[in-house]
């Protein structure tokens, strides 16, 4: 079993419940996507999957683990074996692709090798291969600020697929593409999930994205699972209660880091 | 706001108290301007001042100041060098990253070092370590560990934490998420501060050897000490130099990779 | 993969700048006989060790608070008497340093011409040559010429901070709307009048603003300049020093430390103030 939850909630700090009873189980190489309106807890389930926020209550294994009874360091090693793709991947605008690839395996590398790879690119044919994949070869050794979003998203999955981990979550990974890009995307990723044997759960906003190229949909709102069911058996119905038009709490969106000014006193 | 008229009534006060402090600073120090500018008193400045104008230039003297620049130079890069990273040494838990206690620990030592001059510390490094270079350094160090250390603090502060957290969530240490996640949204600032203060640091560094820490200040205060102007002359002139040398150099660093 | 691009283009700059920082390294830490042992060196650090236990308790006599009031007060009257010599020399380097009142320059859209331009470099390179020597410099020469005490202090400061002061002053005159002055010596006002009603109106809170602050900084460096002999509490704690008089010591760092701290709220009191 490569995820496990059960019975798990979750309430943010300002007492909002972000997700309830939630029960799901994935198994190893199973390629799972969540979809529902936005707030609905979706964003909130990959981050917990990804040992981010402690669950409130329940129970909560992942490749066979319990994170938070783990130490630190123990923790730390597990988180090594799950990547998680960011909706807006947070990479430093200065630093260049490569490097930005390579800090996915920072979790398996030495300290000392992780400092070298700083100065010197220690492994550049990986960071290509990873990227190729994506065709985003040629921006090897461009700075992450020269890309657009969606190829900042690219240069996220490439981060992911070169740290191989055995559990991928996926944020709205395909957000900021335009649909033909974002369909290709999901199948490159979905080729390399099923090749290595990975475990990939996705969160998309496209439904029709999902549906098609997923095995396995599992629909959410108000931090439950509504259903649980291969994409043949989501019928419109089921999408219409998904998406009922409601007013959900939207999801608070951080701002917009204010611009560093270098404020040089004098005397 | 304030009627404009109360406001003004306020100002016209203020300006009449500064001018109050102005002449009352002159009256307490007891200083006549008027004998300071009268006949005898400017051609004896002036005899003075004219000394100067014939600068020394004798080779062996011009070999002299040379090696005296290039310690002026090396105390205030190596000082400002052993401060930036010291500095940053601090500024980590003086932005917040290890709890409370350290915060405001780390955040006094800061203020410590900051507070007391250059002068003052090269003053006691020289008791404490002996005359010369080493002393220098060591007093340029501890001054601008404390001013670097606090802008180097406020700009982590405001630097995102989200790279550094998706680092440590793909399982890296806090060694390699700081040097991944934050290091690379920080250190053009990070060398801006830090150019700038090697700006400072140059003056100071040049003046240090006053009180016997080396450099082209122990020159000029040797030389001035045995009424040799010429050569003062020649190393104030080179102090000149060296200062718009290191000025412009910092400005083109700045411009060339900071603000890029 | 067709082309493979494994080169790194970043290696060759990046190795020849770890060269370049290395082979500067090496001279620089032999020049600056950089030395911490030193400082563990037991000899070394009894001797401090037994300055720096004199520092507690600190020295509070009367007659030695008196002379410490004494030599606080002459810091800062060095400082405002200095700042007011530096404006007497700054106003009109700025203004003659500064295109904003250029005659030239009313009918060629705002670009003097050469020749004015070329005029106005010695102003400049003046205020150059006076704020690039530090101040303590200024200081020592001025002892030598009019003698220990607080007057060369006083004139160190007019002289360095005149520099400063004047090259900022003419930044803000050209950076404020150059439409009023303009129009005014348009239509045949002498310069000075144009300065006073068409620039000073929008200039004088930003000048004045600056020139506190600047004052702030002169009270840190009359203190400095003590060590040289010019007057105040430097010069006191100098003495001190030479007579390893720790508690005396002690209590004039933390009386300098006051002022300052005094000087940095009184002088964002005022900025506020007249602003």
């Amino acid at each position: 079993m490569s995820v496990s939850l059960s019975g798990v909630g979750l309430t943010h700090a300002n007492g909002q419940v972000a997700l309830s009873e939630v029960d799901l189980q994935v198994k190893i190489g199973e390629r799972v996507a969540i979809i529902g309106p936005s707030g609905a807890g979706k964003t909130s389930l990959l981050r917990l999957l990804a040992s981010n926020l402690q669950p409130s209550s329940g129970q909560i294994h992942l490749l066979g683990q319990q994170p938070w009874q783990l130490g630190a360091r123990q923790r730390q090693k597990l988180r090594a074996r799950i990547g998680l793709i960011h909706q807006a991947p947070p990479l430093p605008p200065r630093q260049r692709v490569v490097t930005a690839v390579l800090a996915g395996k920072l979790g398996q590398w030495s300290l000392g090798k992780s400092l070298l790879s700083l100065l010197h690119p220690l492994d550049i044919p990986g960071a290509q291969a990873a990227l190729s994949r994506l065709d985003l070869a040629d921006k090897l050794f461009e700075r992450c600020d020269q890309l657009s979003g969606g190829q900042l998203q690219r240069v996220g999955i490439a981060r992911v697929l070169y740290q191989a981990p055995e559990l991928i979550l996926a944020d709205e990974p395909v957000s900021a593409m335009d649909p033909v890009l974002a369909g290709h995307t999901l199948s490159v990723l979905n080729e390399e999930v099923s090749r290595r044997g990975m475990t990939l759960l996705a969160s998309l906003h496209a439904v029709e994205l999902a549906l098609a190229h997923f095995p396995r949909i599992i629909g959410v709102r108000e931090g439950r699972i509504i259903f649980d069911l291969p994409p043949e058996a989501i019928g419109a119905n089921a999408l219409d209660a998904l998406y009922a038009n409601e007013q959900l709490p939207a999801v608070p969106t951080s701002a917009a880091p204010a611009p560093v000014s270098v404020q040089i006193p004098r005397c | 706001m304030k009627p404009p008229a109360d406001k003004r009534l306020g100002n016209y006060a203020l300006l009449l108290a500064l001018l109050a402090a102005v002449l009352a600073s002159f009256s307490f120090l007891g200083i006549d301007l008027g004998a300071l500018v009268s006949g005898d008193s400017l051609r004896q400045m002036g005899r003075y001042a004219s000394s100067f104008f014939s600068p020394d230039f004798s080779p062996p003297h011009v070999r002299a100041i040379g090696h005296g620049a290039l310690e002026t130079l090396a105390m205030s890069a190596i000082g400002t060098l052993l401060a930036a990273l010291l500095g940053l040494l601090l500024a980590l838990p003086a932005s917040g990253r290890f709890g409370w206690l350290a915060l405001s620990g780390s955040r006094f030592l800061l203020n410590a070092l900051r507070a007391i001059p250059e002068l003052v510390w090269a003053a006691l490094v020289v008791l404490a370590a002996g005359l010369g270079p080493n002393a220098g350094t060591l007093a340029l160090a501890l001054h601008t560990t404390g001013v670097l250390g606090r802008l180097f603090a406020e700009a982590l502060e405001n630097t995102p934490n989200e790279p550094a957290e998706a680092i440590r969530l793909s399982g890296g240490g806090h060694v390699a998420a700081f040097c991944y996640g934050t290091l690379p949204a920080v250190w053009p600032q990070l060398i801006a501060y830090s150019l700038y203060r090697w700006e400072n640091n140059i003056r100071m560094a040049s003046v240090l050897g006053f009180v016997g820490a080396g450099g082209l200040g122990q020159m000029l205060y040797v030389s001035l000490s045995l009424f040799q102007e010429a050569q003062a002359a020649t190393v104030i002139l080179a102090m000149l130099i060296l200062v718009l040398a290191v000025d412009a150099f910092s400005g083109w660093a700045r411009q060339r990779w900071v603000s890029a | 993969m067709l082309n493979p691009v494994l080169r790194d283009p970043a290696a060759l700059p990046r190795l020849v700048l770890t060269l370049l920082a290395v082979l500067l390294l090496w001279p620089g830490l032999t020049l600056s006989e950089l030395n911490l042992v030193v400082l563990f060196d037991e000899r070394n650090a009894t001797n401090m060790g037994r300055f720096l236990v004199d520092f507690w308790p600190l020295a509070h006599d009367r007659e030695f608070l008196r002379l410490l009031a004494r030599a606080t007060l002459e810091t800062l009257a060095i400082a405002t008497a200095g700042m007011a010599l530096a404006l007497l020399i700054a106003i009109p380097g700025g203004l003659l340093a500064s295109r904003a009142l250029s005659l030239s320059a009313v009918h060629r859209g705002g670009r003097p011409a050469w020749w004015a331009q070329a005029l106005r470099w010695p102003v400049r390179g003046l205020l150059i040559v006076l704020r690039s020597v530090p101040e303590i410099v200024w200081a020592l020469l001025f002892v030598r010429a009019v003698g220990l005490g607080p007057t060369a202090g006083v004139l160190a400061i007019a002289i360095t901070y005149s520099g400063m002061l004047g090259k900022v002053y003419a930044e803000i005159f050209e950076s404020v709307d150059p439409r009023p002055s303009r129009a005014l010596l348009v239509a045949g006002s002498p310069r000075l009048a144009a300065f006073a009603y068409g620039v000073l109106p929008n200039a004088g809170a930003e000048m004045l603003s600056y020139t506190v602050y600047r004052w702030e900084c002169a009270i840190r460096a009359s203190v400095v300049m003590g060590f040289v002999g010019a007057g105040g509490l430097g010069q006191q704690i100098d003495l001190s020093m030479r007579m390893f008089a720790g508690g005396e010591v002690a209590s004039m760092l933390l009386t300098f430390l006051l002022l300052v701290l005094l000087a940095d709220q009184l002088s964002r009191l005022l900025r506020a103030r007249l602003l």
